[in-house]
C-alpha cells in the first residue's frame, strides 16, 4: 500500500552528541580475534556520531603497541572457537591446535578472510578510528608492567592514563568490556 | 512504502526516509536532499556523491565509509568534516542510495 506524504520524510540525522551518547570500550585481550570486535564496534559507533573511547589494558595493550600491533595471532589453544575461521562445521581437536605451525596457519587464514572483506589490518584500523574521531587511551598499569612509554605506542593514542582517569572521562558512557 | 515529494519530484522512500529506487534520483534532487540532511553541497561533496553513484551502479551496494575513503583517496577525517555526525548515512542519503550494509 502506498501512502502519499506532502512533507518530505527525512531520516533522523541528529547527531547523538546532542543526546550525550557516549561509548566506552575496554579492550583487555590481544588475540587477533579479540582485537577486532572492539575496533569494529568502535568504528560503527563513531560513524553514528557517538563519542567513542577505547581503553587498552592488559593483553589488549598489544593492540596499540607498535612492536606487536601488526602481528596479533589467532590461536585454537585456549580459544572458545574450536574451528578454523570460515569453517564452522569443522572441529579441530585442541591438541592439534597446539602443534607447531597451527597458530601461524590459523592466523593467516583469519587475516585473509578479513582482507577479503576489506577490513584493514590493526595499525591501519587504528588510523581509521583516529581519523574518525575515536579516542584511544593506554592503561598506565599495563605500560608500567611492560616497561613501555608513549613512544612505543600507536601515534593516535591520546595518553597513558589510570583506570580511574578512564572511568572519570567516560562518565555516563555505555560500556563494553572485551 | 511511502511516496514523498522532494524538490518537486515524487520519490519512493523507506520508513526511515531513504530513497528505495536509485533510478528516481537525479542531480537536481541532491541539493534538496543535502539541505534536509543539514548540508550545503560544495564541489568536494559532489566528487564523493558521483563516486557513490558510480560505485553503487557497478557493485550493487552502497560503499562503506572506508571504501569511499580508500577508493577516492579522501582522508576519513575529511569525510567527517564534509558530512558531520553520520557521514556514511548522510552520503548515502544525498546520493539517493540505501544505507551501507558493510560493517567496516
Amino acid at each position: 500500500m502506498t501512502a502519499v506524504d506532502t512533507a518530505p520524510l527525512v531520516p533522523s540525522f541528529d547527531a547523538p552528541e546532542g543526546s550525550g551518547r557516549k561509548l566506552a570500550i575496554i579492550c583487555s585481550k590481544g588475540n587477533l580475534d579479540m582485537a577486532y570486535p572492539g575496533l569494529i564496534l568502535a568504528n560503527a559507533a563513531v560513524g553514528e556520531g557517538v563519542e567513542t573511547h577505547l581503553f587498552f589494558t592488559f593483553w589488549g595493550f598489544d593492540i596499540i603497541t607498535k612492536a606487536t600491533m601488526a602481528d596479533l595471532k589467532f590461536s585454537f589453544v585456549g580459544n572458545t572457537a574450536m574451528h578454523p575461521p570460515g569453517h564452522s562445521g569443522l572441529g579441530v581437536h585442541h591438541m592439534l591446535g597446539a602443534l607447531p605451525g597451527a597458530t601461524t596457519a590459523a592466523t593467516m587464514l583469519m587475516k585473509k578472510q578479513l582482507a577479503d572483506l576489506d577490513v584493514p589490518e590493526v595499525p591501519e584500523f587504528l588510523d581509521l578510528l583516529v581519523g574518525s574521531g575515536a579516542h584511544l587511551w593506554a592503561c598506565r598499569m599495563s605500560a608500567d608492567m611492560n616497561h613501555l612509554t608513549a613512544d612505543d605506542l600507536h601515534e593516535g593514542v591520546e595518553g597513558i592514563i589510570s583506570a580511574g582517569d578512564f572511568i572519570e572521562l567516560t562518565e555516563g558512557a555505555q560500556l563494553l568490556f572485551i | 512504502m511511502t511516496t514523498t515529494t522532494i524538490a518537486g519530484h515524487p520519490v519512493d522512500v523507506n520508513d526511515e526516509g531513504f530513497l528505495t529506487d536509485p533510478q528516481q534520483w537525479s542531480e537536481d534532487l541532491a541539493p534538496e536532499l543535502a539541505r534536509l540532511a543539514g548540508l550545503s553541497l560544495t564541489e568536494d561533496h559532489w566528487r564523493l556523491i558521483r563516486f557513490l553513484r558510480e560505485d553503487h551502479a557497478a557493485r550493487g551496494e552502497t560503499p562503506t565509509l572506508r571504501r569511499v575513503a580508500t577508493a577516492t583517496g579522501t582522508p576519513v577525517k575529511e569525510l567527517f568534516a564534509l558530512f558531520p555526525g553520520k557521514p556514511a548515512k548522510k552520503m548515502a542519503y544525498v546520493s539517493g542510495l540505501p544505507k551501507p550494509k558493510g560493517c567496516v
